[in-house]
């Protein structure tokens, strides 16, 4: 696979929409030209913008569901451990295993758990914290926070081509801008 | 503010047939105005003398709470009233007092969003942020009222060269990793909610110092297609995990008292009653946050009549459920057939803090059968009254069930007649300047308002219409 062209001086090109109906639209025809290495920008979540782009599900809910199994089970074993195990104490013959008395405290830590990785999960899946990116570079994309529609092809996308990729996104309505690397 | 959106006018609104008819945002917004209105709050507006002066009080108030709480320290808990029998008291009742106030901020962000109400979307941030301080409020007083809070976390398991660990068997443990738990997740869903927002301000900012700072908070978020799609699957697995949270964590407050043996507190009512009563009184909160804020920063387009009539709505249901429970309680105390229990109804009606019980019942019952009329719910003043005197009857609530408990239990020779302190009264009051002073800051250099649920909110009116 020869190296896409001029891949150094360029992170891609960024075409701006006034309507989200447009971007939709856009992110559909991108996709279907075979466009891989592209994202889209919204200033609120699009519905189904993210199929349109062919972009995968997220393994978020399986991360959660760890943290959570995690947290639960970390929290059951402590308890059992300094209960049965650390620390008996024989209360007027009581089971050292009280296993009901131990569920309130496991569900609070399962969730603890689950919180944790969702918040931590999606941070790390979305790569965050990255206070520096190519995109914010140009000043337009400011505007991707209040009312405009994005739609960024990348320089590495094995289709691209500065002027053939230009041409392609300004037929589709759009105002486009270089993205500086 | 002579620009400032008024109110729907009132004949307008009373002439809606049903509240499903009021709209959630004011019709001829777009994704720029609502970015611009609430953005410039936090950006460019001046610091108001209304803030100003509101902050002074507060944060005299809070003051004052430091103050009282350095000389607890000198001296030990003797300087307030609290004392054998009574030996929870102010501190107790503060706690429980407060954590239920938080208890709607998660309500309205998460249950809300599950339920797919659009309507909460203009309340919730700052309903998150009310739990947020509220829960921080609440934590003080149980670690206040350690007696020795230097040794806090002897209550946590760690190892330790005591060789111990806490009682897992007791409420009062579940009650430690409840709020800990509560408190983190709820900064959590708090702070989710705000990245992209943050993101908002950073893009606007026209000082070096707030882009830098907000840049940094909103981690760089850019509002990508991918971003948002885990950003949503994070944000409702969030509220769903809230959910059940929420409700386990005043069932476990509710339980530090039915897991004792005292008269007026063994009752297995305690933890549903204890979440209805939180949910209720956190509302009466947000309400009372929410009729000024609107008012000061000419936001009623978003926060709307149609919200303030679905919260009276949702403090009318919670409070007939917390009315059912002061009927049980009082049937139960009777169909025991035991003399301790009846004597505790008897005792709360005609004792000597007999006027606190009639007050509660007064505060808590009998106000908000107001709410049961329209153009009540749809009144602002009407609905700022009421919502105050529901945060007082509230914690009065939580005064008869503690205090009047514990003065007169089982042997009269051991009975008691409490008295607050002037401290008591500080750190109550100190307190609620804690509380006051952080939610100042938070309006003052935060966005109140979701910015990207509200432009979604247009977003989805537009398609509908």
């Amino acid at each position: 696979m020869a190296e896409a062209p001029r891949r150094d001086e360029l992170y891609g090109l960024l075409a701006e929409f006034e309507q989200s109906e447009a971007l939709l639209e856009a992110a559909g025809k991108a996709h279907a030209a075979g466009h891989t290495k592209m994202n889209a920008y919204t200033p609120f979540p699009l519905e189904g913008l993210s199929e349109t782009l062919g972009q995968k599900p997220t393994r978020l809910p399986l991360i959660v569901l760890l943290g959570g199994i995690l947290g639960g089970s970390g929290a059951y074993f402590m308890m059992y451990y300094a209960s049965v195990i650390s620390y008996p104490i024989n209360v007027g013959g009581r089971p050292l295993h009280s296993w009901p008395a131990f569920i309130p405290i496991t569900f609070e830590l399962s969730v603890l758990g689950a919180a944790f990785a969702a918040f931590l999960g999606m941070l790390a899946l979305n790569g965050l914290p990255h206070p520096h990116h190519p995109l914010f570079n140009v000043p337009a994309f400011n505007l991707a926070s209040r009312d405009r529609f994005f739609l960024c092809i990348q320089a590495r996308d094995r289709l691209f081509d500065v002027d053939r990729t230009r041409q392609f996104l300004e037929g589709l309505g759009a105002r486009v801008h270089e993205v500086p690397p | 503010m002579s620009d400032a959106p008024h109110d729907e006018p009132i004949p307008a609104a009373l002439s809606a047939r049903s509240s499903d008819e009021l709209p959630v945002i004011k019709p001829g917004h777009t994704y720029a105005s609502v970015t611009d209105k609430i953005s410039t709050i936090v950006l460019t507006r001046q610091t108001s003398r209304g803030w100003l002066l509101g902050f002074a009080l507060s944060f005299a108030l809070m003051t004052a709470f430091l103050y009282a709480t350095g000389y607890l320290f000198a001296k030990g808990i003797g300087i307030w009233g609290t004392t054998i029998p009574v030996g929870w008291a102010f501190p107790i009742i503060n706690f429980v007092w407060w954590i239920g106030i938080g208890h709607a901020g998660t309500l309205i962000s998460a249950v809300l969003l599950l339920l797919h109400q659009d309507w909460r979307t203009s309340i919730n941030r700052f309903a998150e942020a009310m739990t947020l301080f509220a829960v921080s409020c609440a934590g003080l007083f149980p670690l206040l009222h350690l007696g020795r809070p230097w040794v806090f976390h002897w209550i946590l398991p760690y190892p330790n060269t005591m060789d111990l660990w806490p009682n897992f068997r007791s409420p009062l443990v579940w009650d430690v990793f409840a709020v800990l738990t509560y408190f983190t997740v709820s900064i959590l869903f708090w702070y989710a909610g705000l990245i992209p927002d943050l993101a908002t301000l950073r893009d606007r900012a026209r000082s070096r110092i707030g882009r830098i700072a907000y840049g940094m908070m909103a981690m760089g978020w850019r509002g990508s297609a991918a971003h948002w799609h885990r950003y949503q699957v994070a944000y409702v697995l969030l509220a769903g995990i809230a959910t059940p949270l929420v409700v386990s964590v005043h069932s476990i407050v509710g339980m530090d008292f039915a897991a004792g043996i005292v008269p007026g507190w063994h009752t297995t009512i305690f933890p549903p009653y204890f979440v209805a009563g939180a949910i209720f009184s956190g509302f009466a909160m947000v309400m009372t946050l929410a009729i000024p804020l609107r008012a000061a920063y000419g936001l009623q387009d978003f926060v709307t009549i149609r919200h303030l009539d679905n919260m009276a709505k949702v403090m009318l249901a919670t409070g007939s459920v917390l009315a059912y429970g002061y009927l049980s309680e009082l049937f139960f105390s009777y169909y025991s057939g035991n003399p301790y229990e009846r004597y505790v109804s008897i005792n709360r009606a005609l004792g000597p803090y007999g006027w606190t019980y009639w007050a509660l019942i007064a505060c808590n019952i009998v106000t908000p059968q107001l709410f049961w009329f329209g153009p009540m719910r749809r009144n602002v003043p009407v609905l700022f009254v009421v919502s105050l005197i529901i945060n007082v009857g509230m914690w009065l609530e939580r005064f008869v069930i503690i205090v009047i408990s514990l003065h007169r239990d089982y042997l009269p020779s051991a009975w008691h007649i409490y008295h607050p302190t002037f401290w008591d009264f500080t750190h109550l009051l100190g307190s609620i300047g804690l509380f006051f002073t952080l939610l100042y800051l938070f309006i003052r250099l935060l966005p109140m308002i979701s910015i990207f649920e509200l432009r979604e909110l247009v977003h989805e009116t537009a398609e509908e219409s």
